[in-house]
């Protein structure tokens, strides 16, 4: 196994409000390898988006890095501002969001948007930019690079437009893709598609991704190893097929539980009972534990991870093999 | 369940929608410009029958149509061309007093409790005021019976008195399902009512129709663009593609057998819950403009067996087994070697 392209260690993102700090994120671990994709799951407000803003340095005023290390390649990003940190982002890291108007000047032709991202990073011609990213066209899938170069975002569909969010992102050949829901307001078969790409595309060129998403499903059969986010916490990591087939935290046993799956129809499904708590105001010790079946008294205090192997949980009482907490 | 009588039936209905022209484009068309009106066939001549106490899941991509299909089945829409019968009758000759049943026998529910709901009404009144405004219960008792119903959908009647905003996503969907339930309907039409969900709460208001359908003995349209919770809920299923029904069958067949290559496309494309590294197998090609969809089949340019029948000629939707009804012309013409 190669060194991890990325490490994130004990990484806390708050935000200040009039009150109490949101504590977004509040010390997350995990490393990526090359080659590798990490799937980052977790319902709205779980703090997987923040986490990726965090490692490409977006996040803004209010919110703020407040602990913990970021490290790429050897390099602490923590810290980092203007031009140290523009050798990274966009360069070496680069990211695809949910919407791909928010990637896409609605005003730029693609060409001008596409030699820009280049020339911004590297010392290259118009001529040799155009050739590269017609390359990048090409690579995801898009079968008359030339007209789509001169064309208006507008005048592409949803799906062009993200095969082009992509191809933007892949301009630079970047070591490390963060994707936010790349998929997630597209169609079905559209959304295969893309999907299909990005697979391709981290065997072909051994990049390491993080796919941040809410629906487990689309991680199952594309993420090597995912980890489940919970009100700012991962609650546990580990290799795809065993989170998937055995999970150990009670909030992904019933993440897993809870989706209609075949030949139980009109059954009712298994359900976690109650919301998602607000960050503002988390319950004391496992955030996780007024809805749980399993709590106890102990999980009032904040377990710590369990590491057994590639995989950790951090519950006090993990799911048993075979055991059956949902009803 | 298919002894039961017809509740609702679409007979060939059709939806068009045109963009008129503004001004200055009918003063370029009277220089000689050549702009003309754009329609668009959101539904295209469909039948469908629902009969009472079952759930019909309807399926399609962006653009298929789904939507206008249940706003015209929730009387939102009057239909361009086609028949909409209640009952049996068409809505046209209905009594004055059926008429005013109907309004409310067939209620909706949509994808966006927060687009749905007026901001500015308490919880409370919300529920209550379709129910005030026909006059469904006395005026005394109309506390009660809103109570009442936000118990029933799982929410706490002292919350009654606070605004949309206050409440949680999942809360809020759970307003708008009492809200509907109030006026005492036959039928509900959710229009991709749990998508705007999280998964953890999508079970629990999954659960909640499926408990209400029960209690209440109601007829669903459910519209999603999620297989899955289609499968799980439906009694038959409708699977739709640029304004055209492409195929119809009981649930249990549609996903066990299904003939038309859209529908075999969609379900192999699914993303399901299953260990072990999947390899994708999408169809190729994007979803035409519903402005300007193509001839013949309006799958053909995505189809992997399309051939020249197929770029020219509609296939009509036949029944290829008992209940399970296709449109696609390889089940009337041999399947070409090629392909």
């Amino acid at each position: 196994m190669s060194e991890p392209i990325l490490q994130v260690d004990r990484l806390q993102t708050h935000f200040e409000t009039h009150s109490r700090p949101v504590k977004a994120v509040d010390g997350v671990n995990f490393t990526v390898r090359a080659g590798e994709i990490l799937g980052l799951v977790g319902e709205s407000g779980s703090g997987k988006s923040v986490t990726g803003f965090s490692i490409m340095g977006l996040v803004d005023h209010p919110g703020r890095v407040v602990g913990g290390s970021i490290r790429f390649d050897g390099q602490e990003l923590v810290g980092l501002a203007g031009e140290q940190l523009r050798r990274y982002r966009g360069r070496r890291i680069s990211m695809i969001f949910q919407d791909p108007m928010m990637t896409l000047n609605p005003v730029l032709r693609i060409d001008t948007q596409m030699v820009e991202t280049l020339q911004a990073h590297q010392d290259i011609s118009r001529e040799a930019a155009l050739e590269r990213c017609r390359e990048s066209l090409k690579m995801v899938g898009i079968s008359a690079p030339e007209a789509r170069l001169r064309n208006y975002p507008h005048q592409l569909s949803g799906g062009m437009r993200q095969r082009v969010a992509i191809a933007i992102a892949l301009l630079n050949d970047p070591e490390l893709i963060i994707a936010d829901e790349p998929t997630t307001a597209l169609d079905v078969t559209i959304q295969s598609q893309i999907l299909a790409e990005v697979q391709r595309l981290v065997e072909q060129k051994g990049v390491a991704m993080i796919l941040i998403t809410h629906d487990l499903s689309v991680v199952a059969g594309l993420a090597d190893r995912i980890a489940v986010m919970y009100a700012g916490r991962i609650v546990e990591q580990g290799p795809s097929d065993e989170i998937i087939s055995a999970p150990r935290h009670p909030y992904t046993s019933g993440l897993i539980a809870s989706v209609p799956s075949r030949n139980q129809r009109h059954q009712r499904l298994r359900q976690i009972p109650g919301m998602t708590p607000s960050m503002t105001h988390l319950p004391e010790g496992c955030p996780f534990h007024p809805r749980c079946p399993k709590a106890q008294d102990l999980c009032r205090s904040e377990p710590e991870d369990t590491w057994e192997g590639p995989r950790s949980w951090r519950c006090h009482f993990p799911v048993g093999k075979d055991e059956s907490i949902w009803s | 369940m298919t002894a039961a009588e017809p509740l609702i039936t679409l007979e060939t209905v059709s939806k068009r929608f045109t963009r008129k022209l503004d001004v200055a484009e009918r003063v370029a068309r009277g220089f000689g410009a050549r702009i003309q009106e754009q329609t668009v066939h959101a539904v295209d001549r469909v039948n469908l029958t629902v009969h009472k106490g079952e759930v019909v899941g309807l399926v399609g991509e962006s653009g298929c149509g789904k939507s206008t299909l249940g706003r015209i089945v929730a009387g939102l829409h009057k239909p361009s061309e086609g028949r909409f019968l209640y009952k049996g009758v068409p809505v046209e000759q209905l009594q004055r007093r059926d008429a005013a049943h109907l309004a409310l026998a067939i209620q909706m529910i949509f994808q966006d409790p927060m687009a749905s709901l007026n901001p500015r009404l308490k919880a409370g009144q919300i529920i209550g005021e379709a129910v005030g405004a026909h006059k469904l219960v006395p005026r005394a008792e109309q506390k009660d019976y809103v109570a009442q119903m936000m118990q029933r959908v799982g929410l706490d009647p002292d919350y009654r008195a606070r605004y949309p905003h206050q409440f949680s996503g999942g809360q809020r969907q759970r307003i708008g399902i009492a809200r509907a339930l109030a006026v005492k309907p036959e039928m509900l039409v959710c229009d991709e009512s749990v998508a705007a969900l999280d998964v953890s709460i999508q079970a629990q208001v999954l659960n909640l129709f499926m408990e209400l359908q029960q209690d209440f003995g109601l007829t669903y349209l459910f519209i999603s663009h999620d297989l899955g919770v289609v499968e799980h809920l439906s009694d038959r299923v409708v699977i739709m593609y640029l304004g055209r029904v492409v195929e119809q069958a009981p649930t249990a067949e549609l996903f066990a057998a299904p003939n038309h290559p859209y529908t075999q496309a969609l379900l192999e494309d699914v993303p399901r819950l299953e260990a072990g590294k999947r390899r994708f197998h999408p169809i190729k090609g994007e979803i035409p403009s519903p402005m300007d969809p193509p001839p013949g089949c309006h799958f053909h340019p995505r189809c992997p067996h399309a051939f020249d029948r197929c770029r020219v000629e509609q296939p009509a939707l036949e029944e290829i087994a008992p209940g399970h009804f296709s449109a696609c012309h390889l089940n009337s013409t041999p399947r070409p070697e090629q392909s």
